[in-house]
């Protein structure tokens, strides 16, 4: 049984807690209008391999994990490809190694159950706060992602939420309030990241042939960032468990 | 014992001489001043030993023992540490004006009518009002010397290079003198030289001092100068009586010059009002002491790595001693570290543009050796430890000392995390494994230059700089005549034909021409050292080894990781070599793909791993000068940019005049799978048989690290256990953008204190040339996907 890779980055510095060892799953059903990586979309590319094979190479890089450093699966979407990522998780599991997945939290299905029974971290990214304008800038649905935190809730999986800052659509503090009730109460939220807009991805997009939906938008600003994740940190996330 | 009167006459005469003789004795042996020791009821000899704790130092010259006896690890945070006094801050401005004229004038001023020796200038100072620790190089701060001993050739052209002249008072002096360059081309073969001007050996330390000894400086502070000329008097006579072949005659006289520099060393002291015929009684005497010991050496010798030793961690139990009494605070106690090091910084040699291209950015290899473990498994990191590295805070980020840190698993968590902070913060520093290196050489080891681990005091390196092997490659394929200009360098063989090459057949070649070469290696360093010990011996430094020494004679290799892709290519792609008008090699091409060292993958890294054990091998089997034990070491320098000029087109795809990469590196560009693959690639890479050194430059993003500056120190610490867990020996870190260099490539003034670790050192980036600089900026920088 095999999965569709982009990429292994063997140096993860900011993919979870500690030093991890990255693997970018192929395809996406998700269309944000913000992807930096539209490279990993497509189905069916990159190249295959098995569980066990990734996990021997995972193996390699234990000796940089300490005991909060491990494995990162980020993509594309991994829950895309669930077969592939639960066997993953489970090798992980067995030996030890911290798992954790970066998604977008938007497809529960039959293996949904056994990825997160093996899950450590989740990178849960919610996009955006409103139903319509989540599904208007990635094509999915926000319900599902707020049943998915749920999942998480339930289970006491740590959760580092993760939001993109984009000028113009959600750099307010009333975005940022809506984010927090999004959140309220969910005590298996540790942290929220936000993100700054960037346009690196440019270049990706023009050799593929894709329009670039936010190519007239401004980056977001180190220093909008700065205060709005102040904002977010003394607020909500002040009285929530660390 | 003489008693120097005349010859007896009569009884009474007999009688009174006697007394004299008795009460002489008395006298002599009540030289030491006599103390008792509270905790032990010893006596002392010193009064300056007054609360250490006794052992065996107190009868011989054993600086580990005084130090296992006496020093305090330090498990706590650098909260403690102290930023610099007005007094510190006022010295470096009137330091830094002079480093930026010297900037602009590439040395600050020559001293054309001096031969540099202990005693040959008067005392100097940068401001004799303000400062702590005393001694200058020359009389005058950053003012360079001549040192025409290693050979007068290069002193007249670094002269030269400059604007200045060798005045005709030093040419007379040197006139009927034999250099120790002079003495080495005597002997030098047509080969040797051959194979030098090809640049398949080069670097080798033929022109100038070899540098690469450690003179244990400690023991000035420790025992002061009398006791330590009695010691090597008493070792003299013991030798002495030695059947008098080659080796001991040449020890006694090495002895007899060691005994001589001993007491220029006080001399020297005393041009300074300072009389250091007994121990250091303080905290201040302990650095000044020290750095006497250090002064002396760097003034006799011009050798390229003028390394410190090991001295943070002795240091701390004077600083320690007086602080219990007292007389020391800790503001004061990090101004005279911040002293010292202003002191360290301030060395100077005078160096051909030749020299520099090899050696960028004036580094001397001022290495201190920091923290480590000791061997009853107990941490010797202390408080001085912090505070030698809290200089780079205080004083600015600088290339000098090269501080190294001795990493071990067990070190101290927070010093790993300030040692990370450092990285982060200023790009100055480096690791080493001790875990890795203890095995071999116990618990009181220093780094020489960049990575060469040594027992202070009782072992020295015979250096000798790297060879070629991808040239060495290309010479094989052309039945030894170089690709540049076709001259006949190699033995004579036919030049490779076949219209792809074969991994076989052109391994079989290489091995050939490796025999050669390594047997060329060692006879030309056999040569070097035999010269320097003749015509350049340091007396002082090897005053302070002990009087009998094991010996290491040092062999490196440059562009590991052009040859190991060559190989790689051959094997696993079609390598088709093009060839010129005169048949021979001088292009290749290749079709296909190959797996590139770099990439955490075994079917290349196996490779380099083969070339270093059987090229280690392969040197041993010549016999070393004076029995040095033969090791080996991965590491470049900038000479891998030279290097790289003189080699043409390689099998990997790398073309003519392209550098190598530095030290163990994988080539630029060549590492596809991120940071910690290329480290594993590195971490496999044998110690075992390159006890010399294994360099790696690790360059990365900042938010690569980490999102965070917590994140970033708390990552760096994993990626060097992780590293080091694996057996890998040495990790330079910067911690960088790309854009940074590009703008201070572009804008030098707005970065003049820019300091970023290149192969084994640390170089302020404006002083590489724009070649090396461009070849800086092109290496691979870890960043996010």
């Amino acid at each position: 049984m095999e999965g569709y890779i982009h990429s292994y980055q063997t140096l993860g510095g900011a993919d979870g807690p500690g030093v991890r060892f990255v693997v970018f799953m192929q395809g996406c059903p998700l269309r944000c209008i913000y992807c930096h990586n539209p490279d990993t979309w497509e189905f069916g590319k990159g190249f295959k391999a098995d569980p066990k094979e990734v996990f021997e190479k995972i193996k390699r890089y234990t000796s940089y994990f300490g005991d909060r450093g491990g494995v990162t699966i980020s993509g594309g979407e991994p829950l895309a490809q669930g077969r592939f990522v639960k066997e993953l998780l489970k090798l992980c599991r067995e030996n030890e190694i911290n798992t954790a997945i970066d998604t977008s939290g938007t497809i529960i299905d039959e293996h949904t159950e056994e990825i997160l029974e093996n899950l450590d971290v989740c990178l849960l990214d919610i996009k955006f706060c409103d139903n319509e304008i989540y599904e208007k800038h990635t094509g999915a649905s926000l319900s599902r992602v707020l049943e998915f935190l749920d999942f998480l809730d339930k289970r006491g999986i740590d959760t580092w939420i993760r939001q993109v800052i984009v000028p113009g659509i959600n750099d307010s503090r009333e975005d940022m309030d809506l984010l927090c009730s999004l959140v309220k109460g969910k005590n298996c939220v540790k942290k929220i990241e936000l993100l700054p807009f960037r346009k690196l991805c440019v270049e990706k997009y023009e050799e593929m042939g894709v329009e670039f939906p936010l190519k007239d938008t401004p980056e977001a600003s180190g220093k909008m960032i700065v205060e709005l994740q102040r904002y977010v940190d003394g607020g909500i996330m002040s009285s929530a468990v660390k | 014992m003489t008693d120097g009167s005349g010859q007896p006459q009569g009884s009474k005469r007999k009688y009174w001489s006697t007394i004299w003789a008795i009460l002489y004795f008395l006298v002599e042996d009540c030289l030491f001043v006599l103390f008792k020791n509270k905790k032990e009821g010893k006596i002392l000899k010193f009064k300056q030993w007054e609360g250490f704790n006794s052992g065996n130092w107190c009868e011989e010259i054993n600086v580990r023992d005084f130090i296992m006896s006496n020093y305090t690890p330090y498990y706590g945070d650098s909260s403690f540490l102290k930023g610099p006094t007005e007094r510190t801050m006022r010295l470096m401005d009137k330091l830094n004006t002079l480093l930026k004229a010297e900037r602009e004038k590439g040395v600050l001023d020559i001293d054309t009518e001096t031969v540099s020796s202990l005693t040959h200038y008067k005392a100097g100072y940068l401001d004799k009002d303000r400062e702590i620790i005393v001694g200058l190089q020359t009389d005058s701060p950053l003012k360079r010397g001549l040192n025409p001993f290693g050979g007068i050739r290069m002193v007249r052209r670094a002269c030269e290079a400059y604007g200045y002249k060798v005045s005709d008072k030093v040419e007379n002096e040197f006139q009927y003198r034999t250099t120790h360059n002079d003495g080495v081309f005597r002997v030098y073969t047509d080969e040797m030289k051959r194979a030098r001007h090809a640049g398949v050996i080069t670097g080798l330390p033929d022109a100038y001092g070899r540098g690469r000894i450690i003179g244990d400086y400690r023991r000035v502070a420790l025992y002061g100068v009398d006791f330590l000329i009695r010691e090597k008097q008493r070792d003299k006579e013991r030798i002495g009586k030695r059947l008098m072949d080659t080796d001991n005659i040449r020890l006694c006289e090495e002895l007899f010059q060691q005994i001589n520099f001993l007491n220029k060393l006080k001399e020297m002291a005393a041009l300074y009002g300072i009389d250091i015929s007994e121990p250091a009684g303080n905290a201040k005497e302990a650095f000044q002491w020290l750095y006497f010991g250090y002064l002396g050496a760097i003034k006799e010798q011009n050798g390229a790595a003028m390394s410190l030793g090991r001295v943070s961690t002795f240091l701390d139990i004077y600083i320690n001693r007086d602080i219990e009494r007292g007389i020391l605070t800790e503001e004061e106690a990090q101004e005279i570290t911040d002293d010292f090091v202003i002191k360290l910084r301030m060395a100077r040699q005078l160096r051909t543009p030749e020299y520099n291209e090899l050696f960028a950015g004036d580094p001397l290899w001022i290495t201190e050796s920091i923290g480590g473990m000791a061997l009853n498994g107990e941490t010797l990191v202390t408080k001085t430890s912090f505070r030698f590295l809290q200089t780079l805070y205080n004083l600015g980020p600088a290339p000098e000392p090269n501080l190294t840190i001795l990493w071990s698993k067990d070190l101290p968590d927070n010093f790993k995390r300030f040692c990370a902070k450092v990285s982060a913060d200023t790009a100055s520093i480096q690791y080493e494994n001790d875990d890795l290196m203890r095995k071999d050489f116990g618990d009181d080891y220093g780094i020489a230059c960049c990575v060469s681990a040594m027992k202070i005091g009782k072992q020295m390196q015979y250096f000798g700089a790297r060879c070629n092997l991808p040239k060495l490659m290309l010479l094989a394929l052309n039945g030894g005549r170089d690709e540049n200009d076709g001259s006949q360098v190699g033995p004579e063989s036919e030049v490779y034909e076949g219209d792809y090459l074969d991994f076989d057949e052109v391994k079989k070649r290489f091995d050939s021409y490796r025999k050669w070469l390594c047997s060329l290696y060692v006879n030309t360093m056999n040569v070097i050292h035999y010269m320097h010990d003749k015509y350049n011996y340091e007396k002082l430094q090897m005053a302070l080894h002990d009087s009998e020494v094991e010996r290491l004679m040092a062999f490196g290799i440059a562009g590991l990781s052009v040859v190991t892709d060559s190989f790689s290519a051959i094997k696993y792609a079609k390598v088709r070599p093009i060839r010129n008008k005169e048949g021979l090699i001088t292009d290749f091409e290749i079709e296909g793909d190959y797996p590139k060292f770099g990439n955490d993958d075994d079917r290349v890294d196996g490779i380099a791993v083969n070339l270093l054990k059987e090229t280690y091998e392969e040197l041993k089997k010549t016999p070393a000068y004076r029995n040095a034990r033969h090791t080996l070491s991965v590491l470049t320098i900038t000479s891998n940019v030279v290097y790289g000029k003189k080699t043409g087109s390689t099998p990997d795809g790398r073309k003519k005049g392209e550098p190598f990469a530095p030290g163990a590196n994988p080539m630029h560009s060549r590492e596809q799978n991120g940071a910690l693959a290329a480290l594993n690639s590195i971490a496999k890479l044998p110690y075992e048989y390159c006890k010399d050194g294994i360099s790696n430059t690790f360059t990365i993003t900042p938010s690569a690290l980490g999102n965070s500056a917590d994140n970033r120190i708390l990552n760096l610490v994993l990626i060097i256990d992780g590293y080091f867990l694996k057996n890998a020996h040495h990790i330079n870190v910067n911690v960088l953008n790309r854009d940074t260099l590009i703008d201070a490539m572009n804008n030098p003034d707005k970065y003049p204190n820019l300091t970023i670790r290149v192969s084994g050192y640390a170089v302020n980036f404006h002083k590489l040339s724009l070649e090396q600089q461009k070849e800086v900026i092109s290496r691979t920088f870890h960043e996010t996907m």
